[in-house]
């Protein structure tokens, strides 16, 4: 009984343990989205100290401390109305990250399917030599990466401000496109191309497709089912879940890029927002709270709807096989 | 005998479609990551690109007495090393602690996971508000009458560093530590249980065992995202950060900057053996505790 009650107040303790810190994780999100609801001239006061060289022409208070406020004195939209309608370089800048990350995602996946559909059936020495090397490529960080994606993205071309090489001098010549579009077209390619090769996707995909029995490839074959339906009847639909997890995972990863734009485009307009951010926060800290929250929609939509999923594709991570 | 070789030549046709299924692949993955890998290589042992002078292990010696290159490499090891072995201990702790009936729990799942979904870029200004040399922990230890700290701009800025990677990366491995947990086989819980074993014992002498797997996965996946923390302290502190904060990936972007192809490629070839000798070291030793397991 007593051995019980202590049990019972040990939970209670462990309980309350988590609670606080489950609440301290989501902290700095929460926070940026309340403070997204202040007025410029509250952010100002508050934050203010932390830029040092605030002009004159904002007459308020500006205290030496940086003031975390949780609740806004006053709810508005101002920033937000700042953001979308008065700054349209912050737009411009979202949708370069979604010009990168959705081709990425979209393209990423579909090679996975085809290429842990052939992974997972028929395997030999050389797919499985080829599949160790994909693992190996997967652990490499980008400090590593990024030096060979750079070499070639410097050998097609896609690096340089004029448009006098192969393929891009012929389009160039053709007129189809402006000049300055062909070169932000590229440096986006030189981007969007080593991250749709990316093995990661595979990696995660081959283990879910290795795990689909095969009394059912059987039971189709029977039926007269050819290879190209076996995967897109049977292997596709049956990983769907699987494939949608591992793009909210491939998603996040690219939304958040930092490292590739600042080596690969030398064209900062062309920076996406995660890259940009760093600049809005000091420069129009006004701004910042609001431009951060917009940043986060997508991701965070994906995670309210996504979460079961998020955490499914995790696990196949995890498993061994 | 018709019907065998109808079947075998249907069985060719499939292994070959299944080959074909990976071209495309491994067409990307040797144009844009293989083939220039092996040029990386071979820029890693000549003079220069012009000259193209064969000079063996040269570049590779005056990198390891580059003072930049040894106070990146010195920092991110200092990082990954504290940080790693927190981002297994602490997530495998919380997933332990989630496993006992905690009403609440699928919540408290989301609140842990969330960072994750978070794009670092949107957050980043509260952790600059956080601490900042006025901020609000800095306010925090001055009303308890404690000295306040630059925390970026000293030697304290790894700490900030390490509190940002373990709230990113917390959730992600409570995940996996959460279903390895549920993959135990419940009668051995059971048995140990009826035998009087304590809460520590069945932790320390029979989940341990079946969850090292997952230990050195986790262990694995760290060490990869503990490389990715340039991004953080890019936000935080942009190009130049303090010293203490000059990561690898900083000294690539300087290299990168004066187009020096020769630093470059060794540096690339000298950290990815680096890290096909740790993960090497890692799955040598999974294998003896791999083996624990199984009998």
């Amino acid at each position: 009984m007593i051995a019980k009650k202590r049990q019972h107040f040990f939970n209670i303790v462990i309980g309350v343990f988590i609670g606080i810190s489950a609440i301290l994780f989501i902290m700095p999100t929460l926070l940026t989205i309340a403070n997204s609801f202040m007025t410029s001239n509250e952010i100002s006061a508050n934050y203010g100290a932390m830029l040092g060289n605030m002009t004159d022409d904002k007459k308020v208070f500006i205290s030496e401390n940086v003031n975390l406020k949780f609740i806004p004195d006053k709810a508005t939209l101002s920033q937000y109305k700042n953001v979308l309608f008065k700054n349209p370089e912050y737009l411009f800048k979202f949708w370069n990250s979604t010009i990168l990350t959705v081709p990425i995602t979209l393209f990423q996946l579909a090679i996975a399917v085809l290429t842990s559909y052939g992974f997972s059936r028929y395997n030999n020495k050389v797919k499985n030599l080829i599949f160790f090397a994909y693992i190996i490529l997967m652990i490499m960080p980008y400090q590593v990466t990024l030096v060979p994606n750079y070499l070639v993205a410097d050998k097609l071309g896609f690096l340089e401000d004029i448009n006098n090489t192969g393929i891009w001098k012929m389009l160039s010549e053709m007129k189809v496109m402006e000049d300055t579009t062909i070169i932000s077209l590229k440096q986006r390619l030189a981007i969007i191309l080593p991250g749709i090769f990316s093995p990661f996707s595979i990696f995660l995909l081959t283990k879910v497709m290795r795990r689909i029995p095969i009394s059912y490839v059987e039971a189709a074959k029977l039926d007269g089912a050819t290879e190209w339906q076996i995967m897109t009847q049977i292997y596709l639909p049956m990983c769907k879940s699987a494939l949608v997890s591992i793009g909210m995972l491939v998603f996040i990863d690219y939304w958040n890029m930092v490292e590739q734009p600042i080596i690969l485009m030398k064209d900062s307009e062309l920076h996406p927002l995660s890259v940009f951010l760093s600049q809005v926060n000091t420069g129009d800290i006004g701004l910042a709270f609001a431009v951060g929250t917009v940043y986060m929609i997508p991701t965070i939509l994906m995670f309210l709807y996504g979460e079961d999923y998020l955490v499914e594709g995790i696990t196949a991570g995890g498993i061994k096989g | 005998m018709k019907k065998r070789s109808k079947n075998s030549c249907g069985r060719r046709g499939e292994k070959i479609f299944s080959n074909v299924c990976i071209i495309p692949s491994l067409a990307g993955v040797l144009i844009f990551f293989l083939i220039p890998f092996g040029i990386v290589i071979y820029y890693s042992l000549i003079s220069n690109p012009v000259t193209k002078d064969f000079v063996g292990m040269d570049n590779y010696k005056d990198l390891l007495q580059n003072s930049a290159f040894k106070q990146a490499s010195k920092n991110t090891a200092m990082f990954s090393s504290i940080a790693v072995p927190l981002a297994v201990i602490i997530p495998m702790w919380l997933a332990v602690i989630l496993e006992r009936s905690i009403p609440g729990k699928s919540v408290f799942r989301t609140f842990f996971l969330s960072p994750l979904m978070v794009p670092t870029a949107s957050v980043v200004l509260v952790w600059q508000v956080l601490f900042h040399n006025h901020g609000t922990i800095n306010q925090v230890v001055e009303k308890f009458g404690g000295n306040p700290v630059d925390w970026l701009n000293s030697s304290y800025g790894i700490f900030v560093i390490i509190l940002m990677f373990l709230w990113k990366n917390i959730g992600y491995n409570m995940i996996l530590f959460m279903s390895a947990l549920g993959g135990i086989p419940k009668d051995i819980i059971e048995v140990a249980e009826l035998e009087g074993a304590s809460k520590f014992y069945q932790f320390f002498h029979i989940k341990l065992r079946y969850l090292s797997p997952t230990i050195l996965f986790v262990l694995i996946l760290s060490l990869i995202s503990s490389f990715k923390i340039f991004r953080e302290v890019y936000l935080l502190t942009g190009n130049y950060p303090f010293d203490r904060l000059y990561m690898l990936q900083h000294f690539m972007n300087n290299t990168f900057e004066k187009l020096n192809y020769q630093k470059l490629s060794t540096a690339a070839v000298l950290f990815s053996l680096v890290m096909i000798v740790v993960i090497a070291i890692l799955l040598i030793s999974e294998h003896f505790f791999g083996k624990d397991v199984e009998n």
